[in-house]
């Protein structure tokens, strides 16, 4: 083992908001450091990049056993919103940026963002669909060239 | 923790070079500092930079994350990267010789 990481690639896979807010801080923290990042999107993690989805992104109530709530609690109408403002509320208090805020502020320490090829074509999207920060649609074989020499965490 | 001497005095920095006592800081020993980080001028800008996380450390006992120099500092997030590209809050908290700021955001 050597000492020091010096580039990470990570993988944002989940649309929910704690399914994207970690790999947002390991990427900042990972710039902060003066480490290398990159982060690519793929299925319903595209949310995070999508111009009209990004400001809507929530917690999820269904099937997190986290919450601690009764599984049938947990899909009633508007338990999601709730939750997801709750959440809003505490971080921001803690100045924890909204995802939008976060991203933009990531691509302004120089992290590389990219949507995924594939899920892009799944779910009929384009360029033009996701934020001016997104650098590009690339393949998985694109990635693995960006990843190269770095290690690679998948959320 | 060792020692080093920069402006021609001696004082104590940890083992990823950042100063144990803040006190014993110089204006003067920014430069060497700088250059030992991997920079290599400090312009007016990286000036205001360190002066902004000095007198925060003097404030609240620790130094701006990232997030809170580009909101405070007056320098955007994008040039705090350009100036202090191996990490800014990190590398102005060593340059102006106080402690690695913590934080997760």
């Amino acid at each position: 083992m050597t000492g020091k990481i010096e580039k990470v690639s990570i993988i944002v896979s989940k649309g929910s908001l704690e399914g994207i807010y970690p790999a947002l801080i390991m990427a900042n923290g990972a710039r902060a450091e003066g480490i290398e990042a990159n982060l690519f999107f793929t299925f319903f993690g595209m949310d995070a990049i999508h111009k009209a989805r990004h400001e809507h992104i929530k917690l999820a109530t269904v099937g997190n056993p986290g919450l601690h709530l009764a599984t049938w609690a947990g899909g009633l109408p508007g338990l999601s919103a709730v939750m997801t403002h709750y959440m809003a509320r505490k971080m921001e208090n803690l100045d924890i940026p909204s995802i939008p805020e976060f991203i933009e502020m990531i691509a302004d320490t120089g992290a590389g963002l990219y949507a995924c090829q594939a899920s892009a074509d799944l779910f009929g999207l384009e360029k033009s669909d996701f934020i001016d920060q997104v650098q590009g649609i690339i393949t998985v074989g694109e990635f693995y060239d960006l990843a190269a020499g770095g290690e690679i965490i998948f959320t | 923790m060792s020692t080093k001497v920069y402006a021609g005095t001696e004082v104590t920095v940890n083992d990823e070079g950042f100063f144990t006592e803040p006190g014993s800081w110089r204006a003067e020993m920014a430069p060497e500092i700088a250059r030992e980080s991997g920079i290599g001028e400090l312009t007016d800008r990286h000036w205001q930079v360190l002066e902004f996380v000095r007198a925060e450390y003097t404030d609240k006992g620790t130094g701006p994350t990232v997030r809170a120099l580009g909101k405070t500092s007056g320098v955007p997030v994008k040039e705090l990267y350009q100036l202090f590209p191996k990490g800014p809050a990190k590398l102005a908290a060593r340059i102006a010789g106080i402690p690695k700021p913590r934080g997760c955001i």
